[in-house]
């Protein structure tokens, strides 16, 4: 790795896209500008419940991003905490009588219970690394599905029924849409935060050397279970807010193995580790994924084995995504001719965004 | 409740062997490629869907049908390692094999079911349930021949690693890759055959599996959840530490049910969590822990 580098790094690596910041400023105002107004333009039920559930996964792939882009231990649990969210709304407001829009205030209720969570899955999976972590995800996420279709409050393999709420298909969907676009927002500013944060800077200084890290003073546990908290609870949140629109949770959606999946795949897709990465990959995969589950020719199974094909191709031949590939065109084509500063492209594979210097002070060791 | 538990036992060690045959290729795969091999669930179902076409299709006992199936599966191995795993490099290379073979998973189980519908199937010969009484159980006579030829698998791959020269390249390769090249072990002809090997015996235990539980193309995240449960418990890269967790382990289970049947597969995710908490290398492995 590139530990201690023999020439002096320009105190502000240039963006991987070098674009200015004014381009970059009226970009996202014309993003934030598009996605307000989308359901306005498109009112048509159908179309808006595309933006609904790309919102949702958005926010879903942003809060995976939040932990395992920045620290590198990958996730593949996130489904405990989406079912959990959906199944603590569908519970307190069938237990506690909350009916109607009332039943937005469960949302950060459910957040609570997936932080709750969350601590002690914590705990238990951080203690160990790499594929040995990814095991114990998967195996603490069946234990948790176990515990959907067997518990005595879950409602067993018919799961639990949202409140419903009144209202014309259209005027739904759009309260949906805003809502799931404040938690997009919402979340991909907290991962904006984190990420110039010097919390964000001890994750990423865990990513490439928890050793090390650990050496130079940051409390290991104590970040990694944090940025997993608050994973979990944004994960949950969401999933309270799905089980909402969806109007049902079943044991075998609300904790579905694919859903982990899906949250790396878009991850991967779009670029593993940046912030725009999972939002783009979300963008592209979920209406994607909805499209293709309407089509007839892709009904039953082939839809997944064309998402096993998607996840195959991604892994082997865009494992970096295409935001930080797409960067590296771009300056490549604005620097052309000239000795270009390509930044920190070395050390190949997918976690190779950081765009910050090393925190290392000099390689002493 | 005494002669009960005394079933289970009776069937926990035979089943056990069977669940034993599977997770060698599982750990086999590991010990050489460092790769936990998510598809091994739902290769076994496709190894049992085999058997189970041979035998309705063409009227071939599945026992006599393993000549078939075990070539196959053997190719099907050597075919995933060429076009994917063998593609991967880097730092990151034992995480992007698992997303890699978990999509593999994902596209044997998509076309599955679209061949075989979601209707649970199983084999079912002439003598898949007649049985015999034996210490005060009845024992199915599939279990017996399962079991016997389980461990005549466990035996033959035992063979195959200390008492050939392949073997000693596998284990040269376990021990120090690096090494391994340097004294001229091709290791990429070694990981293929033995990404081959571990497939293939998926196609004897999804045989037998298919003649004692009915299954569907589903079924494989239930069997990859034990078998990853039996292989670390016995200790990643062990074939004895294999067939020891799985005796144990299908053992437990039986005692489970007795109690408690709807958690009884919980005792497996829960030996999975604290295994790997408690000792990473598990109960059998000999290495300090690997690649941690």
């Amino acid at each position: 790795m590139s530990h201690a580098p023999a020439t002096p790094l320009p105190a502000v690596m240039p963006a991987p896209g070098g674009l200015g910041t004014a381009a970059k400023g009226g970009g996202l105002l014309l993003l934030v500008v598009a996605a307000v107004a989308f359901p306005q333009v498109f009112s048509n039920p159908a179309v808006t419940n595309y933006g609904v559930y790309a919102l949702i996964y958005v926010t879903a792939a942003t809060a995976w991003n939040i932990f395992s882009g920045n620290s590198g231990y990958i996730a593949l649990g996130q489904a405990v905490f989406y079912g959990s969210g959906a199944y603590a709304l569908a519970v307190a407001a069938k237990d506690w009588n909350i009916q109607g829009t009332t039943a937005f205030a469960l949302i950060p209720f459910a957040g609570l219970v997936g932080a709750l969570i969350a601590i002690p899955f914590g705990l238990i999976a951080l203690r160990v690394r790499r594929h040995t972590f990814i095991v114990i995800t998967i195996a603490i996420f069946f234990i948790f599905q176990l515990m959907a279709f067997n518990l005595w409050f879950t409602g067993g393999s018919s799961g639990q029924t949202a409140p419903f709420l009144n209202g014309s298909p259209v005027g739904f969907n759009r309260l949906f849409y805003y809502i799931g676009l404040g938690f997009s927002v919402g979340s991909i500013a907290i991962a904006w935060l984190i990420r110039r944060s010097r919390f964000g800077l001890q994750l990423r200084a865990i990513r490439d050397d928890e050793d090390r890290a650990r050496g130079l003073g940051v409390r290991a546990m104590r970040v990694k279970l944090t940025a997993f908290v608050i994973s979990g609870a944004i994960t949950a949140m969401i999933g309270a807010v799905w089980v909402y629109y969806n109007g049902q949770a079943e044991p075998a959606f609300a904790f579905n193995p694919l859903f982990d999946l899906t949250l790396v795949v878009m991850a991967f897709l779009g670029g593993y580790g940046s912030i725009s990465g999972p939002v783009l990959g979300a963008l592209i995969m979920e209406p994607l994924y909805l499209w293709v589950n309407t089509q007839p020719a892709f009904s039953g199974s082939v839809s997944d084995i064309l998402f096993g094909a998607i996840l195959l191709l991604v892994v082997l031949f865009l494992p970096r995504g295409i935001v930080p590939t797409g960067g590296e065109f771009i300056t490549r084509f604005r620097t052309r001719g000239r000795p270009a500063v390509i930044p920190a492209a070395a050390g190949a594979g997918p976690a190779a965004t950081s765009s910050t210097p090393p925190v290392s002070s000099g390689g002493a060791r | 409740m005494g002669r009960e538990i005394a079933q289970q036992v009776i069937d926990g060690i035979l089943i056990g062997g069977v669940y034993a045959l599977m997770a060698v290729g599982l750990t086999l795969i590991f010990g050489v490629l460092d790769i936990i091999n998510i598809a091994q669930g739902v290769l076994v179902i496709l190894g049992a869907y085999l058997s189970y076409s041979l035998f309705t299709k063409a009227h071939i006992d599945p026992f006599i049908g393993l000549a078939i199936t075990i070539p196959a599966m053997f190719v099907v191995g050597v075919v995933i390692h060429w076009a994917f795993i063998r593609r991967l490099r880097g730092t990151e290379r034992t995480s992007m094999t698992l997303l890699v073979t978990y999509a593999v998973a994902l596209i044997i189980e998509g076309i599955l079911y679209k061949i075989y519908g979601a209707d649970n199937v199983q084999i079912s010969t002439s003598y898949t349930n007649k049985s015999v009484h034996i210490l005060g159980g009845y024992v199915g006579w599939i279990y017996i021949w399962g079991f016997v030829m389980a461990v005549a698998g466990v035996v033959i791959v035992y063979f195959l690693l200390y008492r050939t020269r392949f073997g000693r390249s596998v284990r040269a390769i376990m021990q120090d890759e690096t090494a391994a090249r340097l004294v001229g072990i091709n290791v990429n002809r070694v990981a293929a055959l033995t990404f081959g090997i571990g497939v293939a015996v998926t196609a004897a235990g999804g045989m037998i599996f298919g003649s004692t539980n009915p299954f569907n193309a589903n079924s494989g995240y239930d069997l990859i959840s034990r078998l990853l449960s039996i292989v670390i418990l016995g200790g990643m890269g062990s074939v004895g530490g294999a067939l020891a967790a799985a005796v144990f382990m299908l053992t437990l289970e039986g005692l489970v049910i007795v109690w408690q049947p709807t958690w009884a597969v919980a005792v497996y995710y829960a030996a999975l969590v604290i295994v790997l908490l408690v000792r990473p290398t598990g109960l059998f492995g000999r290495k300090a822990v690997r690649a941690q």
